[in-house]
């Protein structure tokens, strides 16, 4: 569907228009400070807090706000939608007391200790993408590095298989970032999908093996194997959520080293910098940007919020709020009180950070080991994502120094 | 001056831990555990303050 332009984005708010999708940051600030919630007709009617305060209290209020749908797209989804508690895509999608179920499922596998068992791993994937560059002056870090990271960890923690990560990034577009198409166009479009996932979950069921996969279909809730739709549903969740969110964020690192190059110099001579850059990197390009909807009519710091409007819950605006930061609109890699809510704040705080922090380690310690001078080869070139996760889609730059 | 830790309020975000390894761990599920519980020597202060400035959901508390 195409959506007309947004001439102002306090009353008439929209993420996909082509000037936030270009640059959202100064359009925060000014809503920031002139309402500080946006409001819009659009997608049946949607609400977007541009405050820390605001993102934080609705992210840590499941009474008034269910989870029940994340991903904002055209209508309203009324009571068809599948009800709370398990949703969709369970935990994501579940508000409590399932949520916490749900989740406990999942956590023990992307808790530290396992996650950091895949550094190895992590490093070989990330050298393999490098070498395959072989001695080219611009290189596409998008397509050709960042956006096989993430699908080569999810790929081996799930249990997919590696080769097929063309299709797993085209779910990903169905579902997070072709949003403003008609709901009947986005069922249609979901079917492959759909059909992908039950046949690898028929393949796991005859074939057991150490993933995740394997894991959910032998897991139980109270003496109860999973529903199937809540295996489906959570490794639908496990393969959107875990592509290109850090594709995002290891894009948005690289974009800013190729445009800093003291930033630069400073990681390349001093590499014990590099944990505290990626979180000021997830801090100020924080690539998700997560939704609730309203569960009943309700009035919030003065909104008339209604049942069923849509929240877009910015985490990006909340980590560029000037009254939760110092120096909010600066990028400063040796930032040290940074609580940024990258991963979200509350009970829905992103099951994989850990692994995400991993990728995000191993790929910039990697890449400017490898490359430790390097700018953007064409910055009118650089393209960024619509939707609900922002990070670079196309990227291409000049290498200017091999180690 | 000690570490005063709210579990229901940490969702296992894990800046303490990997910020002050020496007196924070995380259970398996990712949530974090106190190391140290007694008071703290300055070093040991110093850490602290550092984790509990980078809690995203200010969980942790430095006091006596």
């Amino acid at each position: 569907m195409e959506h007309p332009p947004v001439i102002d984005f306090a009353t008439d708010f929209d993420h996909t228009d082509e000037a936030w999708v270009a640059d959202p940051y100064p359009i925060m600030e000014d809503l920031r400070e002139r309402c500080p919630i946006a409001h819009s007709e659009r997608y049946g009617g949607m609400w977007a807090p541009m405050t820390h305060a605001t993102v934080s209290a609705i992210a840590n209020d499941t009474e008034h706000f269910t989870s029940r749908t994340v991903v904002i797209n055209e209508g309203r989804p009324g009571d068809e939608a599948p009800p709370a508690p398990i949703g969709v895509a369970p935990p994501i999608s579940s508000d409590p007391p399932f949520h916490e179920v749900a989740r406990r499922l999942l956590l023990p596998a992307f808790a530290p200790r396992p996650v950091n068992a895949l550094e190895g791993f992590s490093r070989e994937l990330c050298n393999q993408l490098l070498d395959d560059m072989g001695d080219a002056d611009v290189i596409n870090a998008s397509l050709q590095y960042t956006q096989h990271i993430p699908v080569g960890l999810i790929a081996k923690m799930v249990g997919l298989p590696p080769e097929d990560g063309d299709l797993f990034r085209s779910f990903v577009h169905e579902i997070i970032e072709a949003v403003d198409l008609p709901v009947e166009e986005r069922i249609e479009r979901f079917a492959p999908i759909e059909a992908y996932i039950v046949k690898l979950i028929e393949d796991h069921r005859e074939n057991p093996a150490d993933d995740l996969i394997t894991y959910l279909l032998n897991a139980e809730i109270a003496g109860t194997k999973l529903l199937d739709e809540h295996v489906f549903g959570t490794i639908v969740l496990l393969i959107v959520a875990g592509i290109d969110t850090t594709w995002s964020a290891i894009g948005s690192s690289l974009w800013h080293l190729a445009q800093n190059p003291d930033d630069l110099a400073r990681l390349v001579a001093h590499p014990e910098l590099i944990p505290s850059a990626i979180e000021e990197f997830l801090r100020a390009y924080a690539p998700v940007t997560m939704a609730r909807l309203v569960k009943e009519d309700f009035e919030f710091e003065g909104c008339p919020m209604k049942k069923d409007d849509w929240i877009l819950l910015s985490f990006p605006a909340a980590n560029r709020d000037p009254e939760f930061f110092d120096n909010a609109d600066q990028v400063l890699i040796d930032r040290e009180i940074n609580r940024h809510s990258a991963f979200g704040l509350g009970i829905h705080r992103c099951l994989g950070s850990n692994l995400a922090r991993l990728e995000m380690l191993v790929a910039i310690e990697e890449f400017i080991a490898r490359f430790p001078k390097f700018e953007l080869a064409d910055p009118a070139a650089v393209t960024f994502s619509q939707g609900q996760v922002r990070g670079p889609r196309s990227l291409p730059i000049r290498i200017l120094e091999r180690a | 001056m000690k570490i005063h830790l709210d579990t229901t309020k940490c969702q296992g975000h894990g800046r303490c831990y990997s910020l002050a390894p020496e007196l924070f761990d995380c259970d398996d599920l990712g949530t974090a555990v106190v190391l140290v519980t007694g008071d703290l020597d300055d070093e040991q202060l110093k850490k602290a303050t550092l984790a509990a400035g980078n809690c995203p959901e200010f969980a942790i508390e430095i006091g006596d």
